[in-house]
């Protein structure tokens, strides 16, 4: 693709131009280096689809593509060669070098966040994506994709141990909760078969889960499968494989060129019984892949959107809104609690004591909340798995509302600190010489004084909390925010389902504003 | 009230502060239904002193007996909590700056601790807090909050709720301190009352016109010491030291 032969690339050379311009008159003595600087006009470009036609020319054959994917844990598709971590395998990195050959120009690879590929490749960081991204109604709105390279099903996977099940039928009149990834054929399959499901973000969490028996099934690409649940023995596949999908290349829009080079390319691996090899070799070959042949993403795909309508999502929604609430209410419970608990050590305790709650501030408000989630989540999941102590498997609301609740305490405790600290000592001296003691004295005369002053701050770290409920959807817990991801990018209709949550959010937060000046009224009497 | 049998005697009270003596070595004794008044320059230790008798400050040496109650030199604050809260209930405590419970009203400041403290029925509380305003004035004010008063509406606030756990002595630390001068006769002239009810007053004051027409004996405190001691007309018509004579010239103008 050629910059200068594009008319939309006019005005962009004309900036170029006037950029250059500038700089050779901020650095006249050095011309050769300034001009360097700038990034050449002939860099390839997004089109408009008008201009599509235009787009002929493929780029210099000797510039290496780039290809992002996200070698972290995605066997079989990308991971790290445990025999030379420096270098990747996969089926992907095999079809990745047939298709160099194929195109008889170097692909370089670029490790890429997994969730990021599709902005990423957006916003012209790698020419092209390949991870096993599946192609859905609101990635093809959005991007360009290849003819697909693979055909995947979707496997059931159950504990040996676990005879109740063997197909999603089961799965639903047991009323079994089933793991998967997000944003999945596999996930949309269980929302359409109205199964409950846990879902995560990576591919080797949710058969942990099942292993710990935190989940009763996952529900995942057959190719996961294969590596992650058939070798291990507490596991098995549960039926045969269901539905269908593709996984198709990423290009941004425009890039149609390189779309239909590597379109022909693969169909000539496809030809030449290539791509069977590699799948073979990978153990990831079955009949399916004999569509590959004749498929073309369809616009089948659409149709799952027009599914999507308001009283099929809004109760979803409704939903999420429901554990938001409870999320934030019963963790905010929980720091109100312990925070005054280490208030007070801090305020009155014995030397130890003191320090303890010291301690125990500095840590929770110097650790990531998140990091805190993860770990009470997974980590002591693991020392259950160990020790036999099954006390520590955490459900993931418990894990949620611990970690925010230790988490929040912390600040809780500085809040309740400064408040009853601002109380004069004269109050205590006087209660002291009516005769009353320390814990009356606190309950009765201190803190409702102190009440007036931590409520504020305490309401805006509520609010806080309430929004930061949205980060505990890391460890499957699908609260407001998750179900407004979820939704919207299984429905595309993200402003429509996204101006709702925004509504729901703020129907469930102003009134705590409003609460919390009422409160103050009530709580600031006789106090200026 | 019942015939008052509260006597308080310090004897060889001593107090440090860093290296400051506060109290030096003071013995004191005060008989039932006796109003004391201390005056002496800022710093004597008399507010040091009272503090002290109801344990609210602690001391090094001596010892203070207040009724049956005997306190003794404490350094760890509330080893002597028991025997101070004991005291507490026989002396009650007024201090300049009022310190009425802003979060409650009049009333609601009076009945807190014969409630809590004395588990006296809640309607016999409010009745006799209801009293008590009356008496100190303030019947009309049961439901206001302590920042709707003035002053000295406040600090007559704060002797009825020391009386509300009828104690058989007050300390008063400068009560009148804080106030306008045209509100100090109003706190004044409650405390005259009392003294004929025939509670132990030990008061803490510059009100030299008070100490002259109320007290029955006023001492003088100055550097940690009692200098002088006696009938009013004796110690402020007719002083024996210097020291007394250059702190009275000075207050009188």
């Amino acid at each position: 693709m050629d910059g200068p032969t594009f008319p939309t690339n006019a005005p962009r050379a004309t900036v170029a131009a006037r950029r250059r311009a500038v700089v050779l008159l901020l650095a006249i003595s050095c011309a050769p280096g300034a001009a360097a600087a700038v990034p050449p006009p002939a860099e390839p470009d997004a089109s408009p689809p008008g201009a599509r036609a235009t787009a002929t020319a493929p780029p210099a054959p000797t510039a290496p593509l780039r290809w992002a994917a996200d070698a972290e844990g995605g066997a079989p598709y990308i991971f790290k060669d445990p025999k030379n971590p420096e270098h990747n395998i996969g089926f992907e990195v095999d079809l990745v070098d047939a298709l160099a050959k194929e195109l008889g120009r170097p692909i370089e690879f670029v490790q890429y966040d997994y969730k990021s590929l599709v902005p990423g490749v957006l916003r012209r960081d790698f020419d092209f994506a390949m991870n096993g991204i599946e192609v859905t109604p609101d990635r093809r709105a959005r991007l360009l994709f290849s003819r697909p390279y693979y055909v995947f099903r979707l496997q059931l996977v159950t504990r040996a141990d676990d005879s109740r099940i063997d197909s999603l039928r089961g799965c639903k009149t047991e009323r079994c909760v089933v793991g998967t990834l997000e944003d999945t054929a596999a996930e949309r399959l269980l929302d359409k078969e109205g199964i409950a499901k846990k879902v995560y973000d990576s591919q080797v969490e949710p058969y942990r889960d099942l292993t710990l028996k935190r989940i009763d099934a996952v529900l995942m690409d057959l190719p996961i499968a294969i590596y992650y649940a058939r070798p291990n023995p507490l596991l098995r596949f549960a039926g045969d494989p269901i539905e269908r999908g593709y996984y198709a290349i990423a290009f941004r829009p425009g890039e149609e060129a390189l779309a239909g080079s590597i379109d022909a390319a693969l169909e000539r691996l496809l030809r030449r019984g290539e791509l069977r090899r590699i799948y073979a070799r990978w153990g990831i070959w079955d009949e399916e892949q004999n569509e590959l042949g004749n498929a073309r993403v369809s616009d089948i795909l659409a149709e799952s959107r027009r599914q999507w309508t308001f009283d099929r999502y809004f109760p979803l929604l409704l939903n999420g809104a429901w554990l938001t609430i409870r999320l934030s209410v019963t963790s905010f419970l929980v720091a109100m609690a312990i925070g005054l608990l280490v208030a007070l050590a801090r305020l009155y305790g014995v030397a130890p004591l003191r320090w303890l709650a010291i301690g125990y501030v500095e840590f929770f408000r110097g650790i990531p909340v998140l990091l805190l989630l993860y770990f009470l989540y997974y980590g002591l999941a693991d020392l259950s798995s160990s020790y036999g102590l099954e006390i520590f498997k955490l459900a993931p609301l418990t894990a949620a509302i611990t970690g925010l609740g230790l988490n929040y305490a912390a600040y809780e405790a500085e809040i309740y600190r400064a408040g009853i600290g601002a109380i004069p000592i004269g109050q205590w001296e006087a209660a002291a010489s009516l005769g009353m003691t320390a814990v009356p004295t606190f309950r009765r005369i201190i803190l409702p004084q102190a009440i007036r002053i931590i409520l504020p701050p305490m309401t805006s770290d509520f609010v806080a909390l309430f929004k930061d409920t949205s980060i505990v959807s890391m460890i499957a817990v699908v609260e407001l925010s998750k179900q407004y991801q979820i939704l919207s990018k299984s429905s595309m209709k993200y402003l429509e389902i996204g101006l709702l949550t925004a509504l729901l959010y703020l129907v469930m937060s102003v009134p705590l504003g409003a609460l919390s000046r009422r409160l103050e009224r009530r709580w600031g009497k006789g106090i200026l | 009230m019942d015939a008052n049998d509260l006597k308080i005697t310090l004897s060889g009270v001593s107090k440090r502060f860093g290296d400051r003596p506060v109290l030096d070595g003071v013995s004191l004794g005060v008989e039932p239904g006796e109003t004391l008044a201390m005056i002496g320059p800022s710093g004597g230790g008399k507010s040091t002193l009272l503090r002290c008798i109801n344990g609210l400050t602690s001391f090094d040496a001596g010892e203070i007996r207040v009724g049956p109650h005997r306190l003794a030199p404490d350094r760890g604050r509330g080893s002597n909590g028991a025997t101070a809260r004991a005291v507490r209930r026989l002396v009650g405590m007024i201090f300049q700056d009022f310190r009425l419970f802003p979060h409650l009203t009049a009333l609601q400041n009076l009945i807190e601790a014969p409630v809590r403290v004395l588990r006296t029925p809640r309607e016999e509380a409010v009745a006799q807090a209801r009293q008590l305003l009356r008496r100190v004035g303030l019947g009309e004010y049961a439901d206001a909050y302590p920042r709707q008063l003035s002053g000295g509406q406040q600090q007559r606030v704060a002797i009825a709720r020391a009386l509300a756990m009828s104690p058989r002595g007050l300390l008063c630390d400068e009560i009148t301190s804080a106030l306008d001068p045209e509100l100090k006769g109003e706190v004044l002239s409650v405390l005259e009352g009392l003294k004929r009810d025939g509670i132990t007053l030990m008061v803490v004051t510059h009100e030299i016109g008070f100490a002259r027409r109320a007290a029955d004996r006023v001492v003088v405190l100055d550097g940690g010491r009692i200098i002088e001691d006696g009938p009013p007309s004796q110690v402020i018509d007719r002083p024996r030291t210097p020291r007394t004579r250059q702190f009275l010239s000075q207050i009188l103008g």
